[in-house]
C-alpha cells in the first residue's frame, strides 16, 4: 500500500518475469534444439550448431508428408465446415429472440470448454455406435465442433452490430437473399469471419487430444511428431517440424487478433 | 366501401395506388392492425398518424412486404401483394435511420437498386448522380455515409429510394431525427419533390404538425384501427371522435350535457382553443355564439398566443388568445365566448 501507484512491487515483478520466462523458454528451447548437431539427446548446452536438419527434413524424410497434408486437409475442411455452420448460426441467434436463446447458445459455445479427451470420448463412441469408419473425415468432424465455436462467437459479436435495417433496405431496393448476402451483410462481417476462420484453423491444425480418439491409423502433424519423440534418431527433425507448426498456427494466429482488433475501432470503440 | 375484387370493376376504372380491405396482423396476443380497410390514390402524399403502437408503421411494412398480413387482402396498383416478397415490389422506403450502407460510398448507396437490376455501370452512375442533384448533394457521389450530417444522411436515403423510380414511396419518420429548422426545411422540400414527381408518397409519423402540413389526406390511427381519414382540414376542423379532436390539436371535448346548455347538441362535443374568446364579466352575447363564465385558474404564455385554463361550473375550458389580446390574470373572472359553429358534434364517444 505504501508503494506507488502505478509501481508493482519488486517480489510481484519477479514472479511475472518468472511466470513469462517459464512459459515461453521451453518455445526457445525448441527453436535452439532444431539447430543442435546431437541427435541422440536433447544436451544443454547443444555441442553445436547445424542447420542440416532443415534440409534432412525437406529431402530425407518422406514420412513427414503424409501427416503435413493430412493436417493441412483437416485443418482446411474444418475451418471451411465451421465458417458455414458458424456463421449460420450466429446469424440466427443473433437476429431472433425465442425462449431457449441463450441455453443454444451455451451448447454451441460448450464445446470448446469441454475437455478434450471427454470430446474425444464421446465422439469415438458416437461413431462407434453409427458405425462409422475412422477415416479423415471422422477427425474433421471431431475438430470442427470446437472450430465452430470460434467461428461462432466471432460471427455473432459481429452480427448484434448489424443493424437489421440494412437487410430490409438491400431486400427493399430489390436483391433477394442471397445478393443481400454477398453485397450487404458479408462485406460486414467479412472480418469478422477470416479471424474465426484463422483461429479455427490454427486450433485444428495442432490439435492432439481429440485426433487420438477420432483418427484410425493416420496420423496428422502432431501425432507423428508425438511418435517421433520415441525414436533415438535425427530427434532435431521434430525440432523443425515443431518450427514450422508453431509458423502456421501463430501467424494466422496473430493475423486474427489485428482482424479483430481493427473491426473494433471501425465500430467506433476507442482503442 | 366497394368490396368488389378487381376483376369486377369496369376496365377503365384506376385502381388504387395501396388498397388494404379487411387486414389484420397480429404479434403474439397484439393486434397491432385490426381489419383495417384503407385506399391511398394515385400520386396523394398520404399521411399515416397516430401514437406510438397504434399500428401505423406495421401497415407502412405491410406495404413494403416486409410483414404479411394474418388476414385481409392488400393490392398495390391492382396487383395482389400478399406473398410477393419486398425485392419483388415496385415500392422503395425511407427508413427511419435511413439505412445507409456503412461499407458503401454515396454513390454505390444510390445506385444499389440499380447495380441490382443489372444496370449498366455508365447508366447507373449517371442515375446516381442525377438523383443526388435532385437532392441537393451534388458532388458527394465519393463520400461514406459515416462522413454526412443527420439531414445529408436523409437525403441520401431519399435519392437512394427514388432513383428505382417506385410507384410508392413510403417514409417512416423520415423527419424525426432532424432538429427543427432542418424538418421545417425538409418539409418543403419533401413537399415540393412529390409534387414535382407525382409519386404517391405514404409517410408514417407521430407529429400531427408534420402530418397536416405535408399530406393531402392523413389517417388517424389507433389500436390498430383508422379512426377518421380526410384532408387535414376535414380532421381538424370536424373530427369525429374524442381521440381524433385530442390527438390532433388540442381540443376541448364537452360532455354532452354541457355542449346541449351551451349552444351545441347533446352529444361530445369538440371545441377548439383558438376559436374561444377570452372577455370581461357581463360582456354583451350575439345570438350566434354561446358562452360560458369562468375563472381563470392558470396561464401559459407560449410566444405566439397565450392559454387560458378557465373553471367554470360544469368543466375546465382551455382557450388560446394572440398574445397581445391577453390582459387577465389568474383569479380573474372572465366570460368566454365562440361561435355556436365552432362546436363539433362528434358521432363517436370515444
Amino acid at each position: 500500500m505504501s508503494s506507488e501507484r502505478g509501481a508493482a512491487p519488486l517480489g510481484l515483478k519477479i514472479a511475472a518475469v518468472a511466470g513469462l520466462l517459464f512459459l515461453h523458454l521451453p518455445l526457445a528451447l525448441i527453436f535452439l534444439y532444431a539447430f543442435t548437431t546431437e541427435e541422440r539427446s536433447f544436451a544443454f548446452p547443444p555441442p553445436g550448431y547445424t542447420t542440416q536438419w532443415f534440409g534432412i527434413a525437406w529431402s530425407e524424410r518422406p514420412d513427414i508428408w503424409p501427416p503435413l497434408w493430412l493436417s493441412l486437409k483437416v485443418a482446411a475442411i474444418a475451418t471451411a465446415l465451421s465458417l458455414i455452420l458458424g456463421t449460420l448460426a450466429g446469424a440466427a441467434l443473433s437476429r431472433t429472440k425465442f425462449f431457449g436463446r441463450e441455453t443454444i447458445s451455451l451448447l454451441f459455445v460448450l464445446p470448446i470448454a469441454l475437455p478434450g479427451i471427454i470430446t474425444g470420448i464421446s465422439l469415438r463412441s458416437a461413431f462407434d455406435i453409427m458405425g462409422l469408419d475412422f477415416s479423415m473425415w471422422t477427425i474433421i468432424l471431431g475438430h470442427a465442433t470446437f472450430c465452430i465455436v470460434v467461428v461462432y462467437n466471432n460471427a455473432i459479436a459481429r452480427f448484434r452490430r448489424l443493424s437489421g435495417n440494412l437487410v430490409e433496405a438491400s431486400m427493399d431496393l430489390g436483391a433477394n437473399g442471397f445478393q443481400t448476402f454477398r453485397y450487404v451483410v458479408l462485406p460486414q462481417i467479412g472480418t469478422a469471419l477470416l479471424a474465426g476462420g484463422m483461429l479455427a484453423f490454427a486450433l485444428s491444425f495442432d490439435e492432439v487430444i481429440v485426433t487420438t480418439f477420432t483418427a484410425g491409423q493416420q496420423s496428422t502433424l502432431p501425432i507423428w511428431m508425438l511418435s517421433e519423440l520415441i525414436r533415438p534418431r535425427q530427434r532435431p527433425v521434430t525440432n523443425v517440424v515443431a518450427v514450422f507448426v508453431f509458423l502456421v498456427t501463430l501467424l494466422p494466429i496473430l493475423a486474427a487478433y489485428f482482424l479483430t482488433r481493427e473491426g473494433e475501432h471501425a465500430g467506433g470503440s476507442s482503442k | 366501401m366497394s368490396s368488389s375484387g378487381p376483376s369486377s370493376q369496369p376496365a377503365f376504372a384506376m385502381p388504387s395506388a395501396v388498397s388494404f380491405r379487411n387486414v389484420s396482423r397480429a404479434f403474439g396476443s397484439v393486434r397491432a392492425v385490426d381489419r383495417l380497410s384503407l385506399d391511398i390514390d394515385e400520386g396523394e402524399f398520404f399521411a399515416m398518424l397516430g401514437p406510438s403502437g397504434s399500428g401505423k408503421t406495421t401497415c407502412l411494412r405491410l406495404i413494403a412486404g416486409f410483414e404479411q398480413p394474418d388476414d385481409g387482402h392488400i393490392e398495390i396498383f391492382g396487383e395482389t401483394a400478399e406473398g410477393v416478397p419486398p425485392y419483388k415490389r415496385s415500392v422503395n422506403t425511407v427508413f427511419q435511420d435511413y439505412a445507409l450502407f456503412p461499407h458503401m460510398s454515396v454513390g454505390e448507396n444510390v445506385a444499389y437498386g440499380l447495380m441490382i437490376r443489372g444496370v449498366s455501370r455508365a447508366e447507373r452512375e449517371a442515375k446516381a448522380r442525377a438523383a443526388l442533384e435532385m437532392v441537393k448533394l451534388g458532388g458527394y457521389e465519393l463520400r461514406r455515409p459515416a462522413q454526412l450530417s443527420g439531414g445529408q444522411r436523409q437525403r441520401v436515403a431519399l435519392a437512394r429510394a427514388l432513383v428505382n423510380e417506385p410507384k410508392v414511396l413510403l417514409l417512416d419518420e423520415p423527419l424525426g431525427a432532424l432538429d427543427l429548422k432542418l424538418r421545417e426545411q425538409m418539409q418543403e422540400e419533401l413537399k415540393a419533390l412529390q409534387k414535382e414527381l407525382g409519386i404517391t408518397f405514404v409517410f408514417v409519423t407521430h407529429d400531427q404538425g408534420e402530418a397536416l402540413s405535408m399530406a393531402n389526406r392523413v389517417a388517424i390511427f389507433n389500436e390498430g384501427k383508422i379512426m377518421q381519414v380526410g384532408s387535414p382540414v376535414e380532421i381538424y376542423e370536424r373530427p369525429r371522435s374524442r381521440f381524433v379532436a385530442d390527438f390532433v390539436g388540442s381540443s376541448n371535448v364537452l360532455p354532452p350535457k354541457f355542449a346541449a346548455a351551451h349552444g351545441g347538441t347533446a352529444y361530445w362535443t369538440s371545441l377548439r382553443p383558438e376559436r374561444i374568446g377570452v372577455f370581461a364579466p357581463g360582456t354583451l352575447v350575439p345570438a350566434v355564439q354561446a358562452h360560458a363564465d369562468g375563472i381563470v385558474t392558470s396561464i401559459n404564455y407560449q410566444g405566439s398566443a397565450t392559454r387560458f385554463c378557465v373553471t367554470t361550473d360544469e368543466a375546465l375550458l382551455t382557450a388560446e388568445t394572440p398574445a397581445t389580446a391577453a390582459r387577465y390574470r389568474q383569479g380573474d373572472g372572465v366570460r368566454l365566448i365562440w361561435p355556436k359553429s365552432a362546436m363539433v358534434a362528434m358521432e363517436a364517444e370515444t
